[in-house]
């Protein structure tokens, strides 16, 4: 069983603080990924749960186990750990055939030969490789390396796979056909899989679960939908999706429904917090009305394929993002029309 | 799978690192720190500088010293001129056969300096067998031009000029395609764009290749002793070699002192070198990927023509000399139809018990170096790359200094170090292994430079890989690493092997009766007058050396880039 906690995990590189005070937890069988602006942390994260880094500060834990104590200094080395990882690089060893490339952590683990021709075999199979087992790493295209990278790390039936930025290497059509192959790998072997990106398409599509990073801190570890729908600062909000933020004044909350004053208008908010101070608006929560509730002009329009994304500066000088499937002009006047956005407090 | 806490991320790497490296600095370093602290010493055993300026005030030390300045700086400037001009013209333009160019220039360093004095003195002079065959010799009794100081500087000049047109090549090839590009869109011309934007970037690599040189010139034992001591004409390597090979270790501090001399020359050149490198890597940015051909136009032929001529005056032809003089029955005797013979060569080759010997000591110490140096260089090269610690860091900078420094000075060193060895009655030197050992100091940064550069482009997720999967350190080392940097390890074997093989200045100072090398052999043929043996025996190295660099060559295409010195 493989759930991860880490409690008070700290890292510094020389000076710099890298991953500040992470205590979280991925439960056995999540798919998790970690999302984050480059530099944020997310990789450094990764590493640590690798063991190729120490934690500064903290501890790690699989199960009931201690893998790695910033504290008193120890960890287990990588090699002892049983996780599998997929470089970004795919680093298949470019002297091995694919074959012995997925048979290698079987050799190292002493499998007998019998067992190794079966569980390679079977590695192989999964990842629709048979026919280029006996190819060289060089002979591959950049999709097939990384079934090869993610057969060599499920050969061993690793407690948890860690994957960074597995994706980043191929092109649009790939990535998505990719992506299948690591949700059905996910589903049927219910394998803790954590994954570094960048790119939030490709978070929301695949994880369970999103831990969203930034300057070394988790800001948010929520599904994809809460994440999206329900924000909890600012950064959440204009990272995932598109939206503005704005301030909301004098909200006065009754049970779960609220209203308050946003760009000057008194509307309903949906909160969790008892005084937000901010709102996120979507999309989703502008409707273009010759009755809105305030005015805005067309200042830029984006075709996104059966819908246009309108780029409007309201009379305040605020700029808001509506989509409609009918065309306006740029410079053109309209209503906008605000329907009860998430609201959050941010200091 | 066991459970056992670890401290840090890579203890067992960190313990390798450590034993590798100690080792490894044991090695190369104690011997130059233990000739600084016997340059410091008086004769009566305290730290002191008395002994120290009694020698540096001796008439002869100034003379060596004043002779050796001259010849290494005049020297340097022939190899200056020889190395840019060849190296601006292959760098820069669309000459044809550039590869085969290069490897020819590339011969005259792999040459050992004695072959080349004497094949130098096989085409000048009165007694040349190959002037004498085409009846160009001069009158008999007067004076071979060589034995002088210009020989000495022409011959210098020659030899190290690769060095040279390697540092301003690689200079040359780091310049943006785009930077000249821009220059030529903005209208500036051929000889303009040259001298304005090409010139002013490659000043840093010239001058850091200019001091290098000198270093190198500086600290050359073989060309200076074959044409200097007849011309009474002593630099600091043949002072520091008569004086040994005259008195024995009696005068072991006093010719430690002449070292320390001749180092702290070579130190400078050696920091200016340096200063140089660091200065060259700044604000270059821009794509490297393809290399310049600025169109010659009309004047490419008659240039290709001057090259080859070039090539064909500082190769080909004392080549012919040496062939030539190794052909006849006896010195003296002028070739013909009737006088070729053999002879010679089955002498050395096969009759000659020195010869032999100094066949397989030198082969075994060739091998025995590149052996060694590769178990050593290849782990610790990836562990350094992986762990970088103060130490390490240290070392890395400090690990060329027994290449760098003259061959004089380190064997002068090893002997310091090893007379005596602590806590004994014995003594390595007279041995075989005092010349291992000073071997594998010197020739230590050429194993180890290539595997460096091979391990620096490696992926450092190979590693990472292996150990994710559950390798250990040494399932890591022995199924990824090694077999990744491999080639690049034969290419620095092969290098070492060449280098050590024809190996005189260390093993000059260093040989007795029985530990003879074939640099020794050559040496004291010339010095005993047998050229006709000593050529037959040059030749013989000279189709090994071009054997082996031909074998470089052809494993080149199998190599990362900066792995073969010659290749780009």
């Amino acid at each position: 069983m493989a759930d991860i906690t880490l409690l008070s995990v700290n890292k510094v590189f020389s000076g710099t603080p890298a991953l500040q005070d992470i205590t979280t937890r991925f439960e056995d069988g999540e798919f998790i990924a970690l999302l984050g602006p480059s530099g944020c942390g997310k990789t450094t994260l990764l590493r640590l749960l690798a063991g190729f880094e120490m934690p500064s500060k903290g501890q790690i834990r699989i199960g009931t186990r201690d893998i790695a104590d910033g504290h008193k200094g120890v960890m287990v080395p990588p090699e002892e750990r049983n996780m599998g990882f997929v470089f970004q690089s795919y680093a298949l060893w470019p002297h091995m055939t694919v074959r012995r490339n997925v048979s290698y952590p079987l050799e190292i683990r002493r499998f007998s030969k019998k067992e190794i021709l079966k569980l390679t075999d079977a590695a192989l199979n999964t990842t629709g490789l048979e026919a280029y087992a006996d190819r060289m790493p060089s002979e591959l295209s950049g999709g097939q390396r990384q079934r090869v990278a993610l057969a060599r790390c499920l050969v061993s039936n690793p407690d948890a796979v860690l994957l960074d930025e597995p994706l980043a290497n191929l092109d649009v059509a790939l990535r998505a056909s990719m992506q299948a192959v690591f949700t059905d790998f996910h589903k049927r072997t219910r394998a803790t899989m954590v994954y570094v990106t960048h790119d939030q398409a490709e978070a929301m599509a695949m994880a369970d679960r999103i831990a969203v990073m930034d300057n070394g801190r988790i800001q948010q570890f929520d599904t994809p939908q809460n994440l999206y729908e329900r924000p909890k600062n600012r950064f959440v909000a204009e990272f995932v999706g598109l939206g503005t933020v704005v301030p909301v004044f004098g909200v006065e909350k009754m049970d779960s429904l609220a209203h308050g004053h946003v760009l000057g208008k008194r509307i309903k908010v949906q909160s969790n917090h008892d005084s937000p101070s901010h709102v996120c608006l979507r999309p989703e929560n502008l409707t273009i009305s010759e009755t809105g509730d305030f005015r805005a002009k067309v200042a830029r329009v984006t075709y996104l394929g059966g819908k246009y994304l309108l780029e409007t500066v309201s009379d305040c000088g605020t700029r808001l993002l509506a989509e409609t499937r009918a065309k306006f002009d740029v410079g053109v006047q309209l209503g906008l029309t605000i329907s009860t956005p998430w609201a959050f407090y941010e200091e | 799978m066991g459970v056992a806490m670890q401290n840090g991320s890579n203890r067992s790497e960190s313990r390798l690192l450590s034993v590798i490296l100690v080792t490894a600095i044991c090695l190369t370093l104690s011997p130059v720190l233990r000739l600084f602290i016997e340059g410091l010493t008086t004769n009566q055993g305290t730290l002191g500088l008395s002994l120290a300026s009694e020698i540096l005030a001796k008439p002869s030390t100034l003379n060596a010293l004043k002779y050796s300045l001259i010849t290494a700086a005049f020297g340097t400037l022939v190899s200056l001129i020889l190395g840019a001009a060849f190296a601006f013209l292959v760098a820069l333009t669309d000459l044809r056969a550039k590869a085969i160019l290069v490897f020819c220039l590339m011969i005259p360093m792999m040459i050992p300096p004695q072959i080349t004095a004497l094949s130098w003195t096989q085409i000048t002079g009165p007694s040349s067998v190959l002037l004498k065959a085409l009846g160009l010799a001069p009158p008999l009794g007067s004076p071979q031009p060589l034995y002088s100081v210009e020989g000495i500087i022409l011959l210098l000049g020659i030899q190290h000029m690769s060095i040279i047109f390697l540092t301003t090549r690689a200079g040359l090839r780091a310049i943006p395609q785009e930077v000249v590009e821009a220059a030529r869109i903005s209208g500036a011309h051929g000889l303009r764009t040259w001298w304005q934007v090409v010139m002013p970037l490659t000043l840093p690599s010239l001058a850091a290749g200019t001091a290098i040189t000198f270093v190198t010139a500086l600290g050359n034992f073989g060309i200076p002793a074959m044409l200097g001591i007849p011309a009474g004409y002593i630099t600091l390597p043949a002072l520091i070699y008569q004086k040994l090979a005259g008195l024995g270790t009696s005068v072991l501090a006093e010719v430690a002192v002449l070292a320390m001399l001749i180092s702290v020359v070579a130190v400078i050149g050696i920091l200016a070198q340096r200063f140089f490198q660091t200065r060259q890597k700044i604000y270059l940015v821009g794509s490297t990927s393809r290399p310049l051909a600025i169109p010659l136009g009309a004047a490419r032929l008659p240039i290709e023509i001057l090259l080859w001529g070039v090539v064909c005056i500082i190769l080909v032809l004392p080549m012919l000399g040496l062939m030539t003089t190794s052909l006849v029955p006896a010195y003296g005797v002028p070739l013909s139809f009737d006088t070729i013979t053999l002879t010679s060569w089955w002498e050395v080759l096969f009759r000659q018990p020195v010869s032999a010997r100094a066949f397989v000591n030198s082969f075994s110490l060739a091998f025995g170096t590149a052996f060694v140096l590769m178990i050593l260089c290849l782990p610790l090269a990836w562990l350094m790359a992986r762990n970088p610690i103060r130490l390490s860091r240290l070392f890395d900078s400090l690990l060329d200094l027994p290449y760098a420094l003259p061959g004089v000075v380190l064997s002068i060193a090893m002997i310091l170090l090893l007379i005596n060895l602590p806590f004994t009655e014995a003594t390595l030197y007279g041995t075989i292994w005092i010349i291992f050992l000073a071997y594998l100091a010197r020739f230590f940064s050429i194993m180890f430079r290539p595997i460096q550069a091979s391990i620096k482009q490696l992926d450092p997720a190979m590693g990472e890989a292996a150990q994710s999967i559950g390798a250990s350190l040494y399932q890591r080392l022995r199924d990824v690493i090694v077999p990744l940097s491999a080639p690049a390890a034969a290419a620095g074997a092969i290098l070492v092997f060449l280098t050590a093989f024809n190996e005189l200045t260390v093993s000059a100072l260093l040989w007795s009766s029985g530990t003879e090398t074939l640099g020794v052999v050559i040496f004291n043929l010339d010095d005993s007058g047998e050229n006709v043996m000593a050529s037959a025996l040059s030749m013989t190295i000279v189709m090994v050396v071009m054997l082996l660099m031909a074998v470089v060559q052809l494993l080149s295409r199998h190599l990362p880039k900066g792995i073969v010195p010659w290749q780009t």
